[in-house]
């Protein structure tokens, strides 16, 4: 079980949780604001763009090849980008806060 | 486009929406989101709650566990105030009295109403393949439901042969074909064209296409025409009878024939546009809409699949079955009547964007590639690789396979309208945004 916050760009704050799936489900799951989601979660749309935070950055891992050229559709892209339906919802993620980038 | 008076845009009003995929449902929300105060009714035939089509095909089909991909949560419906009503079916559209009739005999009243109405399967007036009832039917399939990838998963399981004949070699066919030989089963391609996807790409994907799914071990046969399909009952010996004993076999009009344990049948939609010719809007293609979606009566919207609209990046009518163009139309129809467009400014233009997964290849299209007079293949391996496609100077659209790369820098040409280096293209070096981009064209 993983408890993680979603801050969105109108600075709203929404707590969710979850056990298994993807981060962008959850958030979905959950309506976060900006987290579209409108691939389905296979890495083609750029809609579900988060910023880690600097600290957890090392956990969470950077992205790899096809999502770190996908993150680059966005103008808001920056090193602590990820595009969060290729993030696992598991016991590592518990405590974090995701910033939505759109 | 005329911009309507201020009252227009009076934030208030009941709108109904027909239908609830990908336009209908993100249309409500965007709705919402921009300050519609009025009622927001979503009606929908299908019972399951809204969830996205492409994975169908994909991952609902070869997943474990059967379950669809919301496309919103249940709860986020009544978050957000919209009544939505599933396993209805619109009967009636009276526009001049602004009320439609559902299949329970209930009237709403409407101050504006959506179309989103899509398209549904459409199935080939082929001998045997007249009626196609999906409830009924356990050896006739076609993919656009969440019942139907139900109902195709269950005849897998339940055929000992796993012998599969796919009607038709478009994307829906292809991923089709791809999920059922992950899972098992012998498939068995037919497509009437010479090649593979001829009506959307080049003989260049085409052909790299047809590589992989021989190289998978589909039977990949073109230029047949299928012209009758017969029910074989067999009794097998020493066997209790068994529903699925039956045997399907297309028969080919040079005489060939292939037996299946079941059959799919992907070979294009047609457009659900019966309501909107009720209700007297111009249908040509589909239901015409300006750039914000607006069509004949200026009370009715129309999104989606079942729309035709004039694209200015390509200058022409056209009509697109996307979850990109469902999105953004839903994005913009929503915009507008909430009086949000910029006013006195073109709609911005969006891109066409789609993308189809089979096997370990995962294809992104960006564009259209209609009317092209030049392609380029920019190549990195045999697995990976993109088409350029051009008419003169200007790029129309990009193919990559497992080239996520070419298709970002793709979409930043054509939304930025960048003049592409084509010696770029044909160069050994790597992929840059540097080295790709001239200058701003004109």
């Amino acid at each position: 079980m993983a408890k993680v916050i979603f801050v969105t760009q109108n600075n709203g704050s929404v707590e969710v949780e979850g056990d298994s799936g993807s981060l962008m489900e959850l958030a979905v799951a959950n309506g976060v604001a900006g987290i579209d989601g409108d691939c389905g979660g296979v890495c083609s749309c750029a809609t579900c763009h988060i910023y880690v935070d600097p600290a957890d950055f090392v956990t969470i891992g950077s992205a790899e090849e096809v999502e770190a050229d996908m993150l680059e559709l966005d103008d808001q892209v920056t090193e602590y980008s990820r595009l969060c339906c290729q993030i696992e919802v598991s016991e590592q993620i518990d405590g974090m806060t995701f910033v939505v980038a759109n | 486009m005329q911009f309507p008076a201020e009252e227009f845009h009076s934030n208030n009003g009941a709108v109904v929406i027909i239908g609830a995929s990908h336009a209908g449902v993100n249309f409500a929300f965007h709705l919402r989101q921009q300050g519609w105060a009025g009622c927001i009714t979503l009606i929908e035939r299908d019972p399951e709650l809204p969830y996205h089509r492409p994975p169908l095909s994909k991952k609902t089909l070869q997943s474990a566990e059967l379950k669809s991909t919301p496309l919103k949560a249940e709860k986020a419906y009544s978050d957000n105030n919209i009544d939505l009503k599933l396993g209805y079916e619109v009967t009636t559209v009276n526009q001049s009295a602004k009320q439609i009739t559902l299949n329970d005999g209930q009237c709403l009243h409407y101050n504006k109403l959506i179309l989103a109405t899509g398209c549904r399967a459409f199935i080939p007036p082929v001998l045997g393949l007249e009626v196609i009832d999906p409830l009924n039917n356990r050896s006739i399939f076609t993919m656009r439901t969440y019942a139907d990838t139900t109902a195709i998963k269950a005849a897998l399981n339940n055929s000992s042969d796993k012998q599969v004949v796919i009607i038709g070699g478009g994307y829906i066919g292809l991923e089709s074909a791809a999920s059922l030989i992950a899972m098992g089963a012998k498939v068995t391609v037919i497509e009437k064209q010479p090649k593979i996807l001829s009506r959307v790409t080049s003989a260049v994907m085409s052909d790299f296409l047809t590589e992989l799914h021989l190289s998978k071990g589909v039977e990949l046969l073109t230029d047949k025409d299928v012209i009758e399909v017969k029910q074989l009952s067999h009794q097998y010996p020493h066997q209790p009878p068994h529903q699925y004993q039956h045997k399907q076999v297309v028969v080919c009009s040079d005489g060939s024939e292939y037996c299946a344990d079941f059959i799919i049948v992907g070979v294009g939609v047609r457009l659900n546009t019966q309501l909107a010719l009720e209700a007297g809007v111009d249908v040509e293609q589909g239901i015409k809409v300006n750039e914000a979606c607006q069509t004949s009566n200026e009370d009715i919207f129309a999104i989606g699949d079942c729309t035709q609209q004039f694209s200015s990046l390509y200058q022409r009518w056209i009509r697109l079955e996307s979850v990109q163009n469902a999105v953004d139309q839903a994005k913009i129809a929503a915009q507008f009547l909430t009086g949000k467009l910029p006013q006195g400014e073109p709609v911005q233009q969006t891109v066409p964007w789609f993308w189809s997964d089979q096997y370990n290849c995962k294809l992104q299209i960006v564009g259209l590639s209609e009317g092209y007079d030049e392609l380029l293949v920019k190549q990195e391996s045999a697995q990976q690789f993109s088409v350029w496609y051009f008419k003169a100077d200007k790029l129309l659209c990009v193919e990559a396979v497992n080239y996520a790369k070419a298709y970002v820098l793709g979409t930043q040409a054509i939304k930025q309208n960048l003049l592409v280096d084509k010696a770029a293209l044909q160069s050994r070096d790597a992929l840059s945004k540097e080295t790709l981009f001239l200058a701003v064209s004109n």
